[in-house]
């Protein structure tokens, strides 16, 4: 019964609204301002100093603790300034492996004119990145979120924070920004060894395209992998050709959801078939993937791959939203 | 459950802590700087041993930093405290007190920088720094220190700004800006304070018996030798400023210490004294201020005679003006006197008797030549006369260096070695008619001083401390008599520089040369008046007259306490306007924000935009979408494009942007 109730205050007392979508602007009444332990003990020493400026009967004693505990209150202000008025948009996304850190690239713009300095962005209060924001620019703060499950990752929600300038005060302010990183399943360690190869229908002739003997140059085509791109012949004469070899093309390669043994449970399925895409991908291999409710005809480079990976890491949940 | 709530709050909210972050070595600089500079002017005072060490200690760690070393072992540390804080017990006596307790500070601030290496325990560095800062104003609240310790709390604050750059360094010119800023903005708050933060009459507890050391000033005693130290000072006694005319300085004697008793070389203040029933009659009246210097010590100084008590001090039947307290603050008090002025006629027979009372065995010289006098002169003024155009006609001088007087003082000086000043005269003076039978004393005090043309007020140094004589006349009763003047009446008149062979030693400003600093010692010494009576002076009693002046006389402390809420209020927005100003977004982004309002009005409605969408595609779907509203759709996004990227953005068509977007329905 506790526990709702506090949520519910914290929900109110902070203005929690849930992933917000585009730009958010961290408006003044979103920034939020306590001192910090630091803080409570400079109004401690400033007392002190104080209590000794009247017994002692010290004239610029006095002014001297009104003064710095005037600039203390008045860095109140200026730590609430490092942080009011930023903006934060989330950056560009590479999915990644569970059990790896998705890395939430967040940008923080500053179109005020006042220079920002120590920015920190955090989305677990254990590990944070640090920014400096001078005025008019905008700088990219690194969110690091352990992926611990397969399909898609929120960030959460973020805090930004700063101590600056003098550490007496603390101000925050919360952004969850509606972005998602795909996270694939972790591939099986040791995997299993890939299924055996069948033979084509007969499509594939023998000037098909495998990884396995240098058979010629062709001009390079959007989507060749960037290691069969003759370097060289770029350095010579600018024009980009992509390497061809001849393999076993006509070979195909069936990654299998029921090729796995038959007490295997669904996660450690995919798991295991992850290693598989990889592995055949490494190899150069066609592979094509067969999930319970999906099929992936056979066909190798990056595009397919990560499609592979996608339908891996999304199979069984119903969310499959475009990126 | 309450506070376990509060507390959860206050927890949740610290994200993770910075202050375990170990310090660099350019921060060990920043803070061995800071509290080498704050702690410069202990440091002088210190034994040579203690300061050498505190020195050793911080060099040390700055070693460390360049180096990059661990710290040394904790044992070793607190070895070292240990016996430092046994050599402070040995130097001292004690560990309490002021200059111990100084001198422990600041050897347990060295230490606490030895053993400093995160981020936390460098704060907390700089913050005792500001303690050890204050701790200076024990022994001076000039200028120069207000100024010096000014200068030290800034260098303090932009160390603590320093570490809190967790990006690349900027450059301490940043973190200085910084700090400089803030004590600018930190102004008018203070200003409020000091002046509206309710006054206390300290002292909170019992002051150690040392907090007041080293005031110069008269003592209840004369013995040779003792005005001779303070007028070789220069330092100031009391100021006084004169509603009128500065009357002449021949007319200015300020009375101090009446002393009664001599013991054949000291002349002392008698222990206990009655109070004065009646003041003394008389005009005219000279009615002046008087800023007195604290001396530790009961005297208040006026003008003979004084005429009115000030608040907190009594007038004594010899005319001696007594603080219930001892004057360890300085003081300001209005006094009025009348320069002429005739009492103790009726005083009785027993305290004539004290005035009379010689020590046996001293100066059987003197005693011969009294009686002779009284032989030949039957009236006391024909004696009194005699006397003093004997020290006028025969060879006195009146010189600072004389000759060591032996035994019988009186004797040596009266026909020997007749070099003195104003205390031989005076001791010798009074000796003589005691022994001829007239009723005399010894009042020491000051005489003269210099009357500032700047600041319009007579500045009285240490160096304008006289002596003269008071002897009864019956039917006239105590009257002045100063036989330095028969001797040296420039002495009088123009002061103590005039009265002296330039080769005898004064301080420098006390001599009338160099004229131009002469001049802008008298325009500083105005400065420093000022700044007497307005930042060190600002008391309890200075409140009350301040908020009477503002028109809160009587004001009751609820009262003090809103006008003190309302105006540090005022600052403190004030200081707020100064520092969100540049916050304020510019006109593009005002535009933004409404757009945004726009795009949220549509998506209320059902029609979210694209992230990727620009805004003329996205008003031709939602146009298609909301055909009724699409002609102002379509004419909205038309603004939006040419208000933000566009560069005929004005106020008025922001406002008009604005408004479109309010009032559009959908």
């Amino acid at each position: 019964m506790y526990r709702p109730l506090k949520d519910s205050a914290l929900k109110w007392l902070f203005q929690w609204r849930g992933p917000e979508h585009g730009t958010i602007v961290l408006v003044q009444r979103r920034v939020f301002i306590l001192p910090t332990p630091q803080g409570l003990l400079f109004v401690g020493i400033i007392l002190l100093m104080l209590i000794g400026s009247i017994n002692y009967d010290l004239s610029l004693g006095f002014i001297l603790s009104f003064l710095l505990g005037a600039a203390g209150i008045q860095s109140m202000l200026h730590t609430f300034r490092n942080l009011a008025h930023l903006k934060i948009s989330a950056g560009r996304l590479a999915p990644v492996f569970a059990g790896e850190q998705a890395q939430f690239s967040m940008h923080i713009h500053n179109q005020t004119r006042a220079d920002r300095f120590s920015i920190g962005v955090t989305g677990d209060r254990i590990n944070a990145h640090y920014v400096d924001v001078p005025a008019g620019s905008a700088a990219v703060a690194v969110v690091s979120i352990h992926a611990l499950r397969r399909g898609w990752l929120s960030p959460g929600r973020l805090t930004l924070y700063t101590r600056f300038p003098v550490g007496l005060f603390r101000a925050w302010s919360y952004a969850e920004p509606d972005v998602q990183c795909l996270v694939y399943p972790a591939p099986a360690i040791p995997g299993l060894p890939l299924p055996q190869q069948v033979a084509g229908d007969g499509e594939g002739g023998i000037k098909g395209q495998g990884q396995d003997e240098f058979s010629g140059f062709r001009p390079y085509r959007p989507g060749d992998s960037p290691r069969h791109v003759a370097w060289k012949a770029v350095a010579r004469d600018d024009s980009l050709l992509t390497k061809q070899f001849t393999g076993r093309a006509d070979a195909e390669l069936w990654l299998s959801w029921n090729d796995l043994p038959n007490g295997m449970d669904a996660e450690l399925r995919l798991s295991h078939l992850t290693r598989w895409v990889l592995d055949a991908d490494n190899c150069g291999l066609n592979y094509g993937l067969r999930l319970p409710g999906a099929t992936l005809p056979p066909a190798n480079g990056p595009t397919h791959r990560a499609d592979c990976l996608r339908a891996l890491a999304l199979h069984g949940t119903t969310a499959d939203i475009p990126q | 459950m309450q506070i376990a709530c509060v507390h959860w709050l206050y927890m949740a909210q610290q994200p993770i802590s910075l202050s375990k972050r170990p310090i660099t070595a350019r921060e060990t600089f920043g803070l061995g700087a800071g509290f080498l500079l704050a702690g410069l002017a202990h440091l002088l005072r210190l034994p040579l041993w203690l300061s050498g060490l505190i020195c050793v200690i911080v060099f040390w760690r700055l070693y460390l930093a360049h180096r990059k070393t661990a710290a040394p072992r904790k044992w070793l540390l607190v070895l070292v405290a240990l016996a430092t804080a046994g050599g402070i017990l040995l130097e001292y006596r004690t560990l309490l007190g002021r200059d111990a307790g100084v001198a422990l500070l600041v050897v347990m601030l060295a230490m606490k920088l030895m053993e400093t290496y995160t981020q936390r325990d460098g704060t907390l560095l700089g913050f005792l720094g500001f303690f050890l800062l204050v701790t200076n104003f024990l022994y001076s609240q000039t200028i120069g220190t207000a100024l010096y310790m000014l200068a030290c709390a800034w260098v303090l604050i932009t160390v603590l700004i320093a570490m809190q750059f967790t990006g690349a360094w900027p450059g301490w010119y940043r973190p200085a800006q910084r700090a400089g800023l803030l004590l600018l903005q930190a102004i008018p708050l203070m200003l409020v304070l000091f002046l509206l933060f309710p006054r206390i009459q300290g002292p909170l507890w019992g002051l150690p018996h040392d907090a007041h050391a080293g005031l110069s000033g008269l003592s209840d005693n004369m013995s040779p030798g003792s005005l001779n130290n303070l007028i070789l000072s220069d330092a100031v006694a009391f100021r006084a400023s004169f509603r009128g005319r500065i009357p002449e300085a021949r007319a200015l004697y300020w009375r101090g210490p009446v002393l009664w008793d001599y013991d054949g070389r000291t002349w002392t203040a008698p222990r206990f004294v009655f109070n004065a029933e009646e003041l003394p009659a008389g005009e005219p009246a000279i009615e002046y201020t008087v800023t007195l210097e604290p001396h530790n010590k009961r005297w208040l100084f006026a003008l003979e005679f004084p005429m009115q008590r000030p608040p907190r001090a009594v007038v004594t039947r010899d005319m001696q003006l007594l603080s219930t307290t001892l004057v360890r603050n300085r003081m300001r008090y209005d006094m009025s006197s009348h320069l002429q002025s005739t009492y103790g006629a009726d005083d009785s027979e027993s305290v004539l008797r004290r005035a009379l009372q010689l020590p046996d065995g001293y100066n059987p010289r003197t005693l011969r030549h009294a009686q002779e006098l009284r032989r030949k002169f039957s009236d006391d003024r024909q004696l009194v006369n005699e006397v003093l155009a004997g020290f006028r006609n025969e060879n006195y001088v009146y010189t600072l260096s004389p000759p060591l007087l032996g035994e019988h003082a009186v004797d040596e000086f009266l026909f020997d070695t007749r070099r003195g000043f104003c205390e031989h005269y005076a001791s010798s003076f009074t000796f003589l008619m005691r022994a001829a039978g007239i009723p005399a004393r010894v009042v020491t005090g000051y005489q003269g001083g210099q009357v500032n043309p700047v600041g319009d007020y007579v500045l009285v140094r240490q160096a304008d401390a006289h002596a003269w004589t008071e002897i009864w006349l019956s039917g006239a009763g105590w009257v002045r008599i100063d036989p330095t003047a028969a001797v040296s009446p420039a002495r009088v008149e123009r002061g103590i520089a005039s009265a002296l062979p330039s080769s005898d030693a004064l301080p420098m400003f006390v001599r009338g040369d160099f004229e131009f600093l002469q001049r802008m010692r008298l325009t500083w010494d105005s400065v420093t008046y000022t700044w007497n009576q307005w930042v060190l002076g600002y008391n309890p009693e200075r409140q009350r007259q301040f908020l009477a002046n503002i028109g809160f006389s009587d004001a009751t402390w609820q009262m003090l306490a809103v006008i003190l809420f309302v105006c540090a209020g005022t600052a403190v927005l004030l200081g707020a306007m100064l520092a969100l100003r540049d916050l304020r977004a510019n006109r593009s982004d005002l535009v933004r924000t409404a757009y945004d309002h726009f795009c949220r009005k549509l998506a209320r409605r059902g029609l979210p935009r694209n992230p990727a969408e620009g805004p003329m595609d996205f008003a031709g779907r939602a146009a298609q979408w909301n055909s009724q509203a699409g002609q102002e759709i379509n004419a909205i996004s038309r603004d939006y494009v040419a208000l933000r990227y566009g560069t005929d953005a004005t106020a008025e068509s922001i406002r008009e942007f604005k408004r479109r977007i309010r009032a559009l329905n959908l």
